[in-house]
């Protein structure tokens, strides 16, 4: 076809083939690019739906944590940490600012200023999403039972297989007692 | 292989479908009068079996499906309402469940039957590789099928496997949100799971009839790895397969059962009867006992990319495995070093399987905390896992495309039937060598 289209040698009775391989290429891109198209909603269909993305942010009253008590609360599906940490916990995260860390991150980072006694924190560890408990660890923090990575008292990553510290949420303190998370 | 049919119709109506629609001649053609090599062993019966797990698989499931409920809210109750309420629910489901395991017990003998005999040799690499993609998708059905009770373990493993998606740079975050449909791992998450599950069977069975077809285009591989030659290396399908296979079959039903009635809850964890929660991981949690050899590879590598990429290395070397072996000879049997070091990778294998089922930093023997170098102790899950990881990429990357250029195979038979009709118990009278002949 193409090359009886270059030699030009178009037999007599017989359409222009430049009209002819016009008209393939005109129904397959046409073809090719409406499945395309058509690829982008079916695969975003998987995505987070209008629903689950309303309910992404919840308010939580902090009066109900004392000092050195931790409170569980779920956020878009996942435990969330909102941690009240004692004189101790804050000054041993403080000294470590200068350990070597595998995610560096000083402690100021992590929490909001002068809010340094509340740490808000995904509960989700950063290697597989297991959910770390408080107290275990070689850094008095966060251990995960799942793979052994160990967390210290800022949820920075000290130990183990996980990449990352634990994730900080976007939050913002509404009122002294009341934060808001996402 | 096949060669020409010698299928003849009969009847009148078999004549006139024949012309229309051959298919009393397919099956003819492809479980009667196929012509076997005449010295497959019982190793060879496990296609047959794998046939049955899978309608075994299919038609449990169907059932489960007619009362399980696909939500967060209500599939941990819908499976115990099939337990204690639906009648023999409990049947149906010990069946599907204990099902799953029999399922890999059979693929792995079959796949390491492959591996020994050197079944994924030229002219059966497509045939291989096609085994390697319904392991996969086995591995994948198997894994959605473990998310549906909702439990503990149902959840926990299923926010673990989805994770190690977000190990890959740039795409993984976004692949695993496309996964969950959310935030984390919940309801639309098990729709999407309950979905998938029902639809990979199916699949399976499509590549299943690409498997056999490539199967029936290279002909079956046999224990000496020799190709037939003449009518006398081949015997029927019928009746020498087809009893062969029952009863492998049989006694695979009877190993079956013996886990359904007597220990049902064996192989699965006691976890896995308490209902999801989210906020609470298991203290110990471990994925299926056919995923572990896998999941320690994962947990040998202490980088979590690394870690991700090893374990889908593991089954990636499966499908280079053809080129991988440089061996002219196909069959182990003749392969004396060969044959050593497959040992060993069964042993590494079910080593690499009992690490995984442990915590990392337990001890291997334990009390003995002398074998520390430097910061680490090799005598701990982790290490072990690590030597064995180490084996199990080392076989197939450096000991199989060494090997065949150094090691001195043992001499090969000419033919199938040459050992067999010289062997002096046959000499006498040759009855036993060639009985399909003798009417």
């Amino acid at each position: 076809m193409a090359d009886t289209a270059a030699g030009a040698t178009t037999e007599p009775g017989q359409a222009d083939p430049s009209r002819r391989d016009f008209i393939h290429i005109a129904a397959i891109a046409a073809g090719a690019g409406g499945a395309a198209a058509l690829v982008w909603p079916f695969v975003d269909q998987m995505n987070p739906s209008a629903d689950t993305l309303a309910l992404a942010s919840v308010e939580f009253d902090l009066t109900k944590v004392a000092e050195g008590q931790q409170v569980t609360i779920k956020w878009r599906g996942k435990p969330l940490f909102v941690r009240n940490r004692t004189q101790k916990e804050i000054a041993e995260a403080v000294k470590d600012d200068t350990a070597s860390l595998p995610d560096p991150q000083t402690d100021a980072e992590r929490h909001k200023d002068g809010k340094a006694q509340w740490m808000v924190l995904v509960g989700s560890c950063t290697h597989l999403g297991c959910v770390p408990t408080f107290g275990g660890g070689d850094y008095g923090g966060w251990f995960c039972p799942c793979h052994g990575s160990h967390y210290d008292t800022s949820g920075r990553i000290r130990k183990g297989p996980a990449p990352k510290n634990l994730v900080v949420p976007e939050y913002e303190f509404l009122s002294d007692t009341k934060v808001k998370i996402g | 292989m096949s060669g020409h049919s010698t299928y003849e119709p009969k009847t009148p109506v078999t004549r006139w479908l024949d012309s229309r629609l051959p298919i009393i001649r397919l099956g003819y053609d492809s479980f009667i009068d196929y012509p076997t090599p005449r010295n497959l062993n019982y190793w060879w019966t496990f296609g047959a079996i794998l046939s049955v797990c899978l309608v075994s698989q299919i038609i449990t499931g169907v059932i489960l499906v007619m009362h399980y409920n696909p939500s967060a809210a209500g599939a941990f109750a819908s499976v115990e309402h099939i337990m204690r309420d639906v009648n023999y629910g409990w049947l149906i489901r010990y069946m599907h469940a204990n099902g799953a395991s029999m399922f890999f017990i059979a693929v792995y003998i079959h796949m390491l039957r492959g591996l020994y005999y050197g079944s994924y040799k030229a002219p059966r690499e497509v045939l291989w590789i096609l085994g390697c993609i319904i392991y996969l998708l086995m591995m994948a059905t198997g894994f959605m099928g473990y998310v549906l009770p909702w439990g503990q373990m149902s959840f926990h493993g299923a926010v673990v496997i989805t994770n190690l998606l977000g190990a890959f740079p740039i795409v993984g975050e976004s692949i695993t949100t496309l996964l969950w449909g959310g935030f984390a791992v919940d309801n639309p998450t098990l729709n999407r799971f309950f979905a998938l599950h029902y639809l990979l069977p199916f699949m399976i069975a499509g590549v299943v009839v690409l498997h056999i077809w490539a199967l029936h285009v290279a002909g079956q591989n046999n224990p000496m790895g020799v190709e037939p030659k003449s009518k006398a290396d081949t015997v029927p399908f019928t009746p020498y397969a087809t009893v062969k296979d029952a009863f492998g079959v049989s006694v695979f039903l009877i190993l079956f059962a013996i886990f359904i009635f007597y220990m049902p809850n064996a192989l699965g964890h006691a976890d896995n009867y308490i209902p999801a929660n989210p906020l609470v991981t298991p203290a110990h949690i471990v994925p299926e006992w056919y995923y572990l050899p896998f999941y320690a590879i994962l947990r040998a590598v202490p980088d979590k990319l690394g870690g991700v990429l090893a374990m889908f290395g593991a089954i990636g070397v499966l499908f280079a495995l053809p080129w991988l072996d440089t061996s002219k000879v196909r069959s182990m049997r003749y392969r004396p070093m060969a044959k050593m070091y497959f040992a060993i990778l069964l042993v590494v294998c079910i080593i690499l399987g009992f690490c995984g089922a442990k915590l990392p930093d337990d001890h291997v023997i334990p009390h003995l905390t002398t074998f520390r170098v430097i910061d680490a102790d090799l005598n701990s899950f982790v290490w072990l896992s690590r030597f064995a990881t180490l084996y199990y990429f080392g076989f197939f990357l450096v000991i199989l495309p060494v090997l065949g250029l150094v090691e001195k195979p043992l001499p090969v038979p000419e033919t199938i039937a040459s050992p067999a009709l010289s062997h002096p118990a046959s000499a006498p009278d040759g009855a036993v060598a060639a009985p399909e002949m003798k009417g």
